[in-house]
This record gives structure tokens, C-alpha cells and sequence, in this order.
């Protein structure tokens, strides 16, 4: 009796452990140190590049040809991060992917609220259907459009310029779209009704009602639209011509183009590069992990 | 099946018509502007033979039979169906398996959620840096650690017969997206059904396969398009690997060791950009588009039978 008091209440709260696992020792070996192990070992792969990047900048260009490895810098010298912003123009390409970011963050912040907006909470003949064309597009492969938005940006006289990777922004991403408008449709239709009544215009009700209620929803395209512009590698290849208007993603290219390449450089220069990305998600975790499940709604 | 839309319309829907039109507009004229008229002018372009610039001449079928005969048109569209067929199902199993341990009850595991998650989020081009120096053949970490625990020196950026696999193992570094999207489904399984099951005596592998997994079918189907059209896009980690470096191939039609790592859309970038070839790249990107429909509709057509929406 004594022995089953102590026993059982251990093993009911540990929800994984198995009617096999009589033991306290067994059950908590699956409950709490297996997935553990398993975990941590999953992490491990996944934070070895980063370890490796990171340690690699610190390294002096002799040690990167040691056999072995170093797995921690002889002597680590930081000095690279200031050699590696002066090999190549840093700055101006950090200052070039900051307004790219910023324009595309804005421009999504603006386009994808409004619109998703007239697909959740205004009812209009052919609704339906359009949004299904707004979730078709999601499939369509952007290598398809690439030749005809060069030529539209030609006729334009756009090429070579921020604008063609900041201007579409303003014009809606499905994903986002579709983002939004998960989160519009859970608010209550009758906040929009009780404003209709008292004769206030749609943008009104947008703008006053649902809009300070959306910040959440919002602020995830926003950060999403901030890091995909970031991280965006094709469309700056394509549309910018000049070197004083590369981002850093085009820029960083320069490291390879030499004979030697300077790997602890490069990898010093990745690091600032991820940094930034780094530092967004710690802040707005939340956000990112929310904005992702939405995904798993839709099935 | 969504209805089309009734043409005759009365006052009232002309009146919601106009109330929507302010939100819904910016839209429509990105969608004309950006989707709808990029893949009419691909689609008209590929019929003519043009630079980008001056006029662009009539040649009919010319570019498509041109492709019949273009080896490395071949060679693109193998390497990059070879890196799909590998990639895709090796991501889709690895996103469920990290799904699952991220959905241990384990006090710290928004940690490693957060471990896991974060290199999905940050750019390819920078990861891929990252590889050339993790995957060097004589100084890297991981022939180190190959090599330590007793397997052979890899050659993977080298050997034609490695360099997909390289790029499947990069691309693996984002699978902690859709691992919380899987995460998302898996605890959105009511957890009755495990309960019952349990009384039932079924242990945790038969719990697997008779609840969670045909509950995450839905999500799986999902996955798989997604994966299957962005993995015929795959383009940075190759032009990143090929494209630097001294003669690496810069400007030339070669990409990587025996143009391994020549993939479909490098192919039709080198063709548009650096050759001005736009008729030929046209009726690449042409292709490009029903290849990727007519797989989508495939694997659409394959899920009736493997997709549940509840338990049966």
C-alpha cells in the first residue's frame, strides 16, 4: 500500500510513461531523459554550421588548413569582422539590404491588412472565387514570371533601381493575404454590424476598429516580409545592375570571385549577415512561431 | 469545387462591389501587372526569337524543338527532378520526426523549438557559404568527424555523385518550418483519440501510424506540393556553389563537376541573363510551368486515396 501511494502519482504525471514502466527508474528514463537526448542531439545538428561559421570568422587564415580541425580558434581574433567589412563595401551593402527591408516591410505592412481585409470581412459577389485565384497564384513558380516582370520593369525604366523589388510589396503576397485573413475572419462579425449602423464608412471600420484589433496578425507580415527581403538572393541578381546598389546578399558574392578566397572572412561576413535575422526571431518569437502554425489550419 | 460567379448582377452586389474594390483593387492590378501578364508574355515570348531587346522575330515551335535536341536541357531537368525525388521525401520525413520531438512534454523545449526553427529563417546564400567551408574536403568539420568515426574522405562538392546530395543536406537545414507547422496539426489532435487508443492497448508506434500519422495527411499533401514546386526552383545554393571562384564558370553554360549541379532554373537564368537568349528562356520557364502543374495535379489525384480528414 505504502509502496503504491509513493509509485503511482509519479508515473501519472509523467503522460509519455508506458503501462510497462512499473519502475519509477524506467519510466522516468522515457518520459524525461529520452526525449531529451533525442532533442538535444536534434538541436546539435542543427547549430553545428553556426558553431562553425562563427568559430571559423575568429580563425587566423593558417589554421583554416590544419588537419584536424580546430574545433576552437588557436587564437581567436575578432579583427577579421573589421577586415572582412573593409574588403568589400559593406556598409553600402549593409545600408542597400536595410532599405530594401525596410521599403518590402512596409509595402507588405500596408497592402496585405487591406486586402485581406475585402476577402474576410466584406461580402461581395465572385469573392470566393477571386480568393481561390489568390491561393492558386501561391503555385505558381516564380521562375515562370521572371522574364515577364523584367520586361514590365524595363518598359517601366525600373531595371537597376530598388523599385522592382519593393514596389510589388505594396500589391499583396498570397501567403500573407491568406495569413490575414485567417486571423480577420475569428473577430466577431458583429464589431463591423454595430459600426455599419452607426453609418461609419468600410475604411473607417478598417481603420479605427479592426486594424487596432489585427496588431498581432500585422506585425507578423510585417517581420515575415522583413526577413524574406532580407534573405532575398534571385530578384537583386536579376533587376540590379550596379555595385553601389548591391544588398549584402549580391555583395557577398565578392568574396568568392578572388583566386584565394578568404574563408574566415566570408564566414565572418555571413555572420553579420545572419545576425540581424538572428536577432529579429529572439525578439519576436512568439510571432514567428504563431505566423508559421497558421499554415497547418489551412491542411 | 468553387462556383463561377453569377454575370448578372443587381444593384445591391454592383453596391458591394464598390465597397470592395478599395481593398481588394491593389490586388487585382498586382496580380494583372506581376502574375497574369509575366506568364502571357513567357508564354508569347517563347514563339519568337529575341534578345530583350530591338524586335522579337516569329520562329513557331522552333525553341521547343530546339529543346528536344539540347542536352543540357536534358541535364537540367534530371538534375533538378533527381534533387526533388530526393529532397522532398527526405524533408517531408525529417520536418514529421522533428514535429514529434518538438512536441515532447518537456519543461525547456520552446528551446529547442527555437534551435531548431531559427535556420529555417535565415538566407540560403549564407548557409551556403557556410557548407563550402563544413563540407571541405580536407579542412572540413564534417569529413572530419566522417572520417573519425571510421567512413571514407566525401568529396561532396567535387564528385558529380555528391554535389545533389550536398544540396539536399543544405536544404534539410530548413526543415524546422514546416516541423512547426507539422507541430501545429499534431497537437491539434484531440487527445481522446490517444486515450482511447491506449485503453486499447496500443502502444506508441501503433498509436503512430493508426492516429497521428493519417490525421497529418492533410498537412503532408500540403507539404508535398509546397516542397515539389519551390524544389523545381532550386537556384541559389547552386548558383552560389558554381558561380564563384576562379573559372568557375561564370558566363559559360557549366555548373559544377560534370554540370551536376546545373539545375533548371540556373539553366534558364544563364539562357536569359547571361546569353540574352529570352525566346529560348521563355519556352524554358513554358515548360517549367507545366511540369509543375502536371506533378502538382499528379500527386492531387494520388491523395484521394492516401489524404483522411478524420480517423476511420
Amino acid at each position: 500500500m505504502t509502496v503504491r501511494s509513493v509509485d503511482r502519482p509519479l508515473v501519472e504525471q509523467l503522460p509519455q510513461a508506458g503501462r510497462r514502466n512499473r519502475r519509477p527508474l524506467a519510466g522516468l528514463l522515457q518520459s524525461a531523459v529520452t526525449p531529451r537526448v533525442i532533442l538535444i542531439g536534434m538541436c546539435f545538428l542543427y547549430l553545428v554550421p553556426f558553431y562553425w561559421m562563427a568559430t571559423t570568422a575568429l580563425k587566423d587564415n593558417p589554421e583554416l588548413n590544419i588537419y584536424p580541425p580546430t574545433l576552437w580558434p588557436l587564437a581567436p581574433n575578432p579583427g577579421n569582422f573589421i577586415s572582412a567589412i573593409r574588403y568589400i563595401p559593406f556598409p553600402q551593402f549593409f545600408i542597400n539590404s536595410v532599405i530594401l527591408t525596410a521599403g518590402t516591410a512596409i509595402g507588405a505592412g500596408i497592402s496585405n491588412p487591406l486586402i485581406a481585409y475585402g476577402f474576410a470581412r466584406i461580402k461581395w459577389p465572385g469573392r470566393d472565387f477571386v480568393f481561390a485565384i489568390v491561393m492558386a497564384t501561391i503555385f505558381v513558380p516564380f521562375p515562370v514570371l521572371i522574364l515577364g516582370l523584367f520586361d514590365v520593369f524595363t518598359k517601366l525604366g525600373w531595371i537597376d533601381t530598388f523599385l522592382p523589388l519593393i514596389i510589388p510589396a505594396f500589391f499583396g503576397n498570397p501567403f500573407y493575404i491568406f495569413l490575414m485573413r485567417q486571423f480577420l475572419l475569428q473577430l466577431p462579425v458583429e464589431i463591423s454590424d454595430s459600426a455599419r449602423i452607426d453609418g461609419a464608412r468600410e475604411l473607417q471600420i478598417f481603420w479605427h476598429i479592426i486594424l487596432p484589433l489585427a496588431k498581432p496578425a500585422v506585425a507578423v507580415v510585417i517581420i515575415f516580409a522583413a526577413v524574406a527581403a532580407w534573405n532575398e538572393f534571385l530578384l537583386p541578381l536579376i533587376y540590379l545592375q550596379d555595385e553601389s546598389r548591391y544588398p549584402l546578399a549580391i555583395g557577398l558574392q565578392f568574396f568568392r570571385s578572388q583566386h584565394n578566397v578568404q574563408y574566415n572572412l566570408l564566414m565572418a561576413a555571413s555572420t553579420l549577415v545572419v545576425l540581424p535575422v538572428l536577432a529579429l526571431f529572439l525578439g519576436f518569437q512568439k510571432f514567428f512561431i504563431e505566423g508559421v502554425s497558421v499554415g497547418a489550419v489551412k491542411g | 469545387m468553387i462556383a463561377v460567379p453569377r454575370l448578372r448582377l443587381d444593384k445591391k452586389d454592383r453596391q458591394s462591389l464598390l465597397v470592395a474594390l478599395p481593398f481588394v483593387g491593389p490586388w487585382v492590378i498586382g496580380f494583372l501587372a506581376f502574375t497574369a501578364y509575366p506568364i502571357y508574355y513567357s508564354f508569347t515570348i517563347s514563339f519568337t526569337r529575341y534578345s530583350g531587346f530591338g524586335d522579337a522575330t516569329n520562329i513557331g515551335f522552333t525553341n521547343y524543338e530546339h529543346m528536344y535536341h539540347d542536352v543540357l536541357f536534358w541535364k537540367s531537368m534530371y538534375n533538378t527532378l533527381y534533387y526533388v525525388a530526393l529532397a522532398v521525401p527526405v524533408g517531408l520525413v525529417i520536418a514529421i520526426a522533428l514535429g514529434l520531438a518538438m512536441n515532447q512534454k518537456v519543461r525547456e523545449v520552446a528551446i529547442y523549438r527555437a534551435a531548431i526553427y531559427a535556420p529555417s529563417i535565415l538566407p540560403i546564400y549564407a548557409l551556403t557559404f557556410i557548407f563550402i567551408v563544413l563540407l571541405n574536403p580536407r579542412f572540413g568539420v564534417l569529413n572530419y568527424a566522417i572520417v573519425t568515426l571510421g567512413g571514407p574522405s566525401i568529396n561532396w562538392l567535387g564528385d558529380p555523385a555528391w554535389t545533389k546530395v550536398s544540396v539536399v543536406i543544405l536544404a534539410q537545414l530548413g526543415a524546422g518550418g514546416p516541423a512547426l507547422i507539422f507541430l501545429a496539426a499534431i497537437r491539434g489532435i484531440p487527445s481522446e483519440l490517444y486515450e482511447s487508443a491506449a485503453l486499447d492497448g496500443a502502444g506508441a508506434i501503433r498509436r503512430f501510424y493508426h492516429i497521428t500519422l493519417p490525421l497529418l495527411t492533410p498537412v503532408i499533401l500540403y507539404d508535398l506540393i509546397l516542397g515539389l514546386i519551390l524544389g523545381l526552383q532550386i537556384f541559389t545554393p547552386a548558383y552560389v556553389l558554381t558561380q564563384g571562384g576562379a573559372g568557375a564558370g561564370a558566363g559559360q553554360y557549366v555548373a559544377g563537376p560534370d554540370n551536376s549541379l546545373m539545375f533548371y532554373v540556373l539553366y534558364l537564368y544563364k539562357t536569359a541573363f547571361q546569353f540574352t537568349d529570352m525566346g529560348y528562356a521563355s519556352a524554358l520557364a513554358t515548360v517549367l510551368f507545366l511540369v509543375s502543374v502536371v506533378l502538382a495535379l499528379a500527386i492531387m489525384r494520388t491523395s484521394r486515396s492516401w489524404v483522411h480528414y478524420e480517423v476511420t
